[in-house]
């Protein structure tokens, strides 16, 4: 019985593997994907292209400017001169922040105490400009408090010190990369497991396998087994290139996360046996396959939070598997979660898993022609 | 105008080869032919022999390494456009879109070929009548038969009056009453337009017809002459013989046996043997065969095709080693004949039982009501042209296909529901021999043969036995997509018998091969029949149903008759035909029917 | 020899010949609904998805409080919170419940105000706000702790004013956000969204159309007409663009009526532009056809060059500028990186010549390399 199982899963990875083209689908697109994703897909800004116009040219206002230009985060492109500079320099996005320092700037700092300085940015990519602008607002706030203490001026009543946790820099490379340890054991074994009828039906191999002694509940089975290996493998090259390249730190246990990332693969697998079973041909396994993957990466909290959604899309997340490992994997590696913590989501993706693997064989065995 | 004498095709020292990942393939080696205009010239030649290529080549589509092809007097590499105004092709996939109706697919033609609109009319009408398809204009080709489909393509080949048609083996897969019509159309043609034709065809009695026949072999052509002069070598060496002590296989295993024995085939009720040498006033004498009647016999040009590819020693070549593979395969099959000679002893057991089963898709009845019972050690064939039902019937016989009312019984279980040691008992070889392409012989053989439970000593021996029976050593790991088409073939039945079956169902097991694989095939499957297996056959081959013990003929979905092959025959022997062959008979049935047909109509 | 069978129009561009291809493949695509699906429910699809599935604008973010001791000074602080739209305060008594429901996920962050945290303001001021935020999502740590910068600053400078000692901060920003002024994610997003979804469907419309013939069959017959390789290809991407304009327009009527982006460019720009890039995706999926057999491999490809290039090189969510140098170098590989800086801009900003017409150059440049690839690897001749 079991013999018969494996004979299977050892021709399903005969024939995955044989194939060159096929080989070279489950290591190069992986790999450029992690590189290109854990380069590219960072929200961390630097080299923000910024513009002065200091009107002023007092010693306050170049004290100031040379603090922004100091920072790491900052790129002063230009120094303008006239007002009708401005509007073309962010229009053409030649520079996304331009700080406009007026000609009354320190007379104002004589008078009052105090001055106004206008930051004017560009919009169009709302994130940028708001991290951009909270750069620019810690760097005025670490001034304003450094200038008050120069002069031996009342600090203000209350100050805000911020830490995080578990990402004490916030470098987002530290989100991003994890998450593609579950976006690549997602996409590859998936696929595999979608197109496996489909290929046999086209080829005209699976009424062969049909009419031997093997069950459909053991044909599935023996499909299924080389989906989950393949992404066990292809998980532990990921995880290894991510603590060894990217060097994200990985506190908790590896038993947790393979723990986790076996529960994954049983429902990604079971979800792509579903989807197996109602294709008839590679291009609508391959269809299927690409409608599934598309929302459940992008509703998964891979590159942007669940809580943001809409109240009905976010109980549609639900459902779908990768959120949870998701938070597994961010969990065990950056906030050290053990088994216990993670409990909660473990069972989710065991249900779904065993939903899925549950339908698959039944639509298997309803739509065997 | 040209005179007929004129060469149309003119190919001087032409060579091209294919690379492969692994070794390159010499497609056609060294050729030079003239093909005269004005008649049919007929391109005929085991799989693989380059038909194809060498079509290809003609109008335009490959570039030759070495030499020299003229097409109606222009260059084929020079000027592919202008040849390809002038001539009409049609590949072996007939290229119809499905989806246009068949007045878009003539249109399309028409304006590819430049065709003014106001000459289409006369053009359209004369072609429509000609292939009988006036009514369906608005029908989708993806829709018409595999019979009409054929009979668009070549209209389509047709709209821009051609010069010179190539047409890529036009019949393959046509019932016998639509290749009447296409020979019609063909004949029409090149009388009213003086058209040049060059077909090729894996049917040999169609070459007769020809006025010229070109026979390739491994990329070569081994002979060009007309159909007379291919027969005229076989005087006196075809006979046919008769045993009233042996069955017809029987006689035909122990014939071809024979020394100075070429070929031995069924034919009808006889078995045609075919001589090494002539044999002048006299019949061939076999001594220890009782009761054996020969007679003298006209010479087909199949026994050229054969006697020419036969005498034509190549190592490696699965054709040649037909009659030696006969002799041990006798001697390997022994542990077979013991297990299955028990088998033999209950023989009236109804083994397949089929009670008025019927499957519809949606409003579509593919198949209506068919019954019929097969016994133990049986060959029983199940014949029609494509869409004929054979194969969704097949497919419910084989628990592939659950049947939408009505009884299918395999040795007493339905095996859409029947346990897995039901299906322990049934070997299966699907249409187009499927295996995994991507892997060895090899793996294939250990995949199978774990499939089906095998394993330790047994298993070794199951394989080893594939290997030697069917000679598939050489290419043990070779990736089945990399075979020869009849290797395919004999990988796909070594497969579906590793577990020795008492039941074999084969889904046309000889379509697109060759005649030479074919006869091997049949001598395999007749020996398992004589050990006691039952075989249930499809095949769309009309003279194959000569190998069958008993057969069922199907239309549409229903029954056209059933019976012994000498039954169905006798039926319809008339005095202008004394000797119906089989296609004679299949076309009488059609016709029979379509005249009933018309009769409830009206 | 020669004169006497040539004919005479053969060699000439036929419009006879395009009229069939184009004739043919427009019929094709109304039987076949797959490709109408493929230019009109996809965007559709995927436009809702992403429009509504991806934003990055925090909302109701659960903060955690812990106060010592409160009195009027924290209470007027956690009100702060309470009015604001982005967070949504919970109270806690211990530093340690906090800390748990933080870890939980059920909290985003923490603010601990000490018992000291009146009488310290009230004497040397410095009195500190500790904010502990869960930094995985460091985006999303980010932007919270701007949210929470700026009702501090609000806070303090309320306080003052209430306390009548007018707050001296030396230097208080003035920020003008032009263009997307509420910062609204969607604003931006969701035009990109139209570049990357275009691309996807630009590439598979075409990608499978010459491949689905070979894989039919099809291709044999057409080969050996006396059609021209260049008739054959434009009777092709003629009605394949017609769809794919029809889709785009779909999905910027969608971002207009649907999403509410506003629209400050002209039309006619946006309809020019989107010609460009749209005969650029068509390129490039006729290309991955004309260099497949399959249709399978085709979509396949077309899959994987289109769509995860776009989404994560073209800088329609994440900053071109902030990536290393070798990967901004890719970028320019990337037709849609060119749209999304036009279409951003028409929508958000109006007519930014220099964008466009750097952009709108990029475009034609990229679509003539395809065309010329196009033409270099199709021969009409079976290898």
């Amino acid at each position: 019985m079991f013999y018969q199982i494996l004979a299977l899963a050892l021709k399903e990875f005969q024939a995955i593997l044989r194939d060159r083209q096929s080989r070279l689908v489950l290591i190069g697109p992986p790999i450029a994907q992690l590189l290109v994703f854990g380069y590219a897909a960072t929200f961390d800004l630097n080299n923000i292209p910024v513009a002065i116009y200091n009107q002023d040219g007092s010693h306050l206002s170049r004290e100031l400017v040379s603090h922004i230009a100091g920072s790491p985060y900052f790129e002063v492109v230009k120094n303008i001169q006239h007002d009708d500079e401005i509007s073309p320099l962010i229009m053409t996005k030649k520079a996304l922040m331009v700080i406009y320092i007026k000609s009354d700037f320190s007379n104002e700092q004589a008078i009052n105490h105090s001055s106004h300085l206008q930051v004017i940015v560009d919009g169009r990519n709302s994130n940028t400009a708001l991290l951009a602008l909270n750069y620019i607002r810690t760097i005025i706030i670490n001034f304003n408090q450094q200038f008050l203490k120069t002069q031996g001026r009342h600090p203000p009543p209350a100050v805000l010190k911020v830490r995080s946790w578990f990402n004490p820099n916030l470098l987002s490379r530290w989100f991003i990369v994890p998450g593609i340890v579950a976006l690549l054991t997602l996409v590859v074994p998936l696929i595999i497991t979608a197109l496996s009828v489909a290929r046999e039906r086209e080829a005209g191999t699976f009424d062969q396998i049909l009419v031997t002694p093997l069950s459909p509940f053991q044909i599935l089975l023996g499909k299924s087994i080389p989906g989950v290996v393949i992404g066990l493998v292809q998980g532990t090259i990921i995880i290894l290139l991510t603590v060894l390249w990217f060097k994200i730190p990985l506190l908790g246990s590896i038993g947790t996360l393979y723990f986790g990332l076996t529960l994954f693969l049983l429902s990604t697998v079971g979800i792509g046996l579903m989807i197996s079973s109602l294709s008839i041909t590679q291009q609508q396994g391959l269809m299927g396959a690409f409608l599934f993957l598309v929302p459940a990466v992008i509703l998964s909290g891979f590159a942007t939070p669940i809580a943001n959604m809409p109240e009905l899309v976010q109980d549609l997340t639900y459902i779908n598997p990768m959120r949870y490992f998701l938070i597994i994997v961010r969990g065990v590696y950056l906030e050290g979660n053990s088994y216990a913590d993670l409990i909660s989501q473990f069972w989710p993706m065991t249900l779904i898993g065993l939903i899925s693997l549950t339908l698959a064989g039944w639509m298997f065995k309803h739509r065997m022609y | 105008m040209n005179t007929p004498s004129e060469a149309i095709i003119q190919l001087d020292n032409i060579s091209l080869s294919f690379a492969l990942p692994a070794t390159s393939v010499q497609a056609l080696d060294n050729i030079s032919v003239k093909v005269k205009a004005g008649q049919i010239t007929g391109l005929i030649g085991p799989d693989g022999a380059g038909k194809t290529t060498l079509m290809r080549l003609l109008s335009g589509l490959l570039k030759p390494d070495s030499g020299q092809a003229k097409v109606l007097g222009l260059d084929v590499v020079k000027n592919p456009q202008q040849i390809q105004s002038m001539i009409g092709y049609m590949p072996q996939r007939f290229g119809l879109y499905e989806d246009l109706t068949v007045q878009e697919n003539m249109d399309l033609y028409a304006d590819l070929h430049n065709i003014p609109v106001d000459q289409r009319a006369s053009r359209y009408e004369k072609l429509l009548s000609m292939s009988q398809m006036a009514p369906f204009t608005a029908r989708l080709a993806g829709k018409l038969s595999g019979g009409m489909k054929q009979k668009l393509g070549l209209a389509c080949a047709l709209v821009s009056p051609p010069r010179l048609l190539i047409l890529d083996e036009p019949t393959v897969g046509v019932d016998p009453v639509s290749r009447r019509e296409l020979w019609q159309i063909i004949n029409q043609m090149l009388q009213e337009e003086h058209i040049s034709v060059l077909m090729s065809t894996a049917y040999l009695d169609e070459a007769e017809r020809c006025n010229d026949v070109i026979l390739m072999h491994k990329g070569q052509i081994l002979q060009q002459a007309s159909p007379e002069v291919f027969s005229q070598t076989m005087q006196n060496r075809t006979f046919l013989a008769h045993s009233t002590a042996l069955s017809k296989r029987h006689l035909q295993a122990r014939l071809s046996k024979e020394a100075g024995v070429l070929d031995a085939l069924i034919d009808n009720d006889d078995i045609h043997l075919v001589m090494q040498e002539a044999i002048i006033n006299d019949v061939p004498a076999f001594n220890d065969i009782e009761d054996l009647h020969i007679r003298p016999t006209r010479p087909h040009f199949e026994d050229a095709f054969i006697a020419l590819l036969k005498t034509n020693p190549d190592p490696g070549n699965a054709i040649t080693e037909t009659e030696t593979e006969a002799q041990k395969s006798s001697q390997s099959s022994n542990d077979l004949n013991q297990k299955q000679s028990r088998l033999k002893n209950n023989v009236s057991d109804s083994i397949i039982k089929v009670d008025k089963v019927v499957r519809r898709f949606g409003d579509f009845y593919a198949v209506k009501g068919i019954s019929f019972e097969v016994k133990r050690g049986e060959i029983f064939g199940l014949l029609g042209a494509n869409g004929a039902g054979k194969s969704t019937l097949f497919r419910m016989l084989c628990g592939l296909l659950p049947a939408s009312d009505g009884k299918v019984e395999v040795a007493g279980h339905n095996l859409r529901t029947a346990s897995a040691s039901a299906r322990a008992h049934i070997g299966y070889m699907a249409q187009r021999f499927s295996l995994y392409t991507n892997l060895t012989i090899k793996q294939n053989l250990m995949f199978f043969s774990k499939a089906y439970g095998l394993r330790g000593k047994q298993q070794k021996e199951r394989i080893q036995w594939a290997l030697d029976e069917f000679e598939l050593a050489d290419y043990y790991n070779t990736n089945s997509n990399d075979l020869p088409l009849g290797y395919k073939q004999r990988l796909a039945f070594a497969a579906a018998l590793m577990h020795q079956p008492d039941i074999l169902f084969l889904d046309e097991p000889t379509s697109g091969v060759d005649p030479l694989a074919r006869r091997e095939f049949w001598h395999r499957t007749n020996e398992l029949a004589e050990s006691g297996v039952t075989i249930l056959v499809t095949t769309h081959f009309m003279d194959e149903a000569n190998y069958c013990d008993r057969l069922i003929i199907m239309a549409a979905g229903t029954e056209l008759a059933t019976g012994s092959p000498e039954d169905l025959r006798h039926h319809f022997k008339s005095a202008q035909n004394p000797e119906p062959s089989m296609e004679d008979t299949f076309i009488a049935l059609v016709e029979t029917k379509a005249e009933n047909r018309k009769n409830i109509n009206d | 020899m020669t004169d006497h069978f040539s004919t005479p129009a053969h060699n000439n561009f036929s419009p006879q010949r395009l009229k069939g291809i184009v004739r043919k493949e427009s019929l094709q695509i109304l039987r076949d609904p797959s490709s109408i699906a493929i230019a009109f429910v996809l965007p559709v699809v995927l436009l809702l998805l992403f429009g509504y599935g991806v934003s990055l604008d925090a909302k109701h973010v659960p903060i955690g409080f812990v106060v010592e001791t409160p009195d009027t000074n924290t209470q007027s602080f956690i009100s702060m919170f309470k009015h604001s739209d982005y967070f949504e305060p919970q109270q806690f008594l211990t530093t340690h419940k906090a800390k748990q429901a933080l870890k939980e996920r059920k909290i985003f962050g923490i603010v601990r105000l000490r018992n000291d945290f009146s009488d310290q303001m009230l004497s040397s001021g410095d009195s500190p706000i500790e904010l502990l935020v869960n930094g995985v999502d460091a985006n999303q740590a980010r932007i919270t702790e701007g949210y929470i910068l700026s009702i501090w600053q609000l806070w303090l400078s309320r306080t003052a004013q209430v306390q009548g000692k007018p707050l001296q901060v030396p230097i208080t920003i003035d920020q003008r956000v032009w263009f997307n002024s509420a910062l609204k994610s969607r604003n931006y997003l969701v035009p990109g969204l139209i570049a990357v979804i275009m691309t996807l469907i630009g590439a598979m419309l075409t990608a499978m159309v010459v491949a689905r013939e070979w894989e039919r069959g099809t291709m044999e017959a057409i080969l050996v007409t006396p059609v021209r390789l260049s008739e054959f290809l434009l009777g092709k991407l003629i009605p394949y663009f017609i769809l794919g304009m029809g889709g785009m327009l779909l999905s910027v009527a969608m971002a207009y009526w649907q999403f509410d982006v506003p629209f400050r460019g002209s039309f006619v720009v946006l309809f020019f532009s989107s010609t460009l890039f749209m005969l650029t995706c068509l390129g490039l999926g006729l290309f991955i056809s004309t260099i497949t057999r399959s249709q399978f491999v085709a979509g396949e490809v077309s899959i994987l060059v289109s769509f995860l290039p776009a989404f994560i090189l073209s800088g329609f969510i994440f900053d071109i500028n902030s990536m290393p140098p070798v990967i901004q170098w890719l970028t320019y590989l990337v037709p849609a990186k060119y749209f999304v800086a036009i279409i951003q801009s028409t929508f958000l900003a109006g007519n930014v010549w220099p964008i466009i017409l750097t952009n709108c150059a990029y475009l034609i440049l990229m679509s003539l390399v395809f065309f010329a690839l196009i033409m270099k690897k199709s021969h009409k001749s079976l290898e």
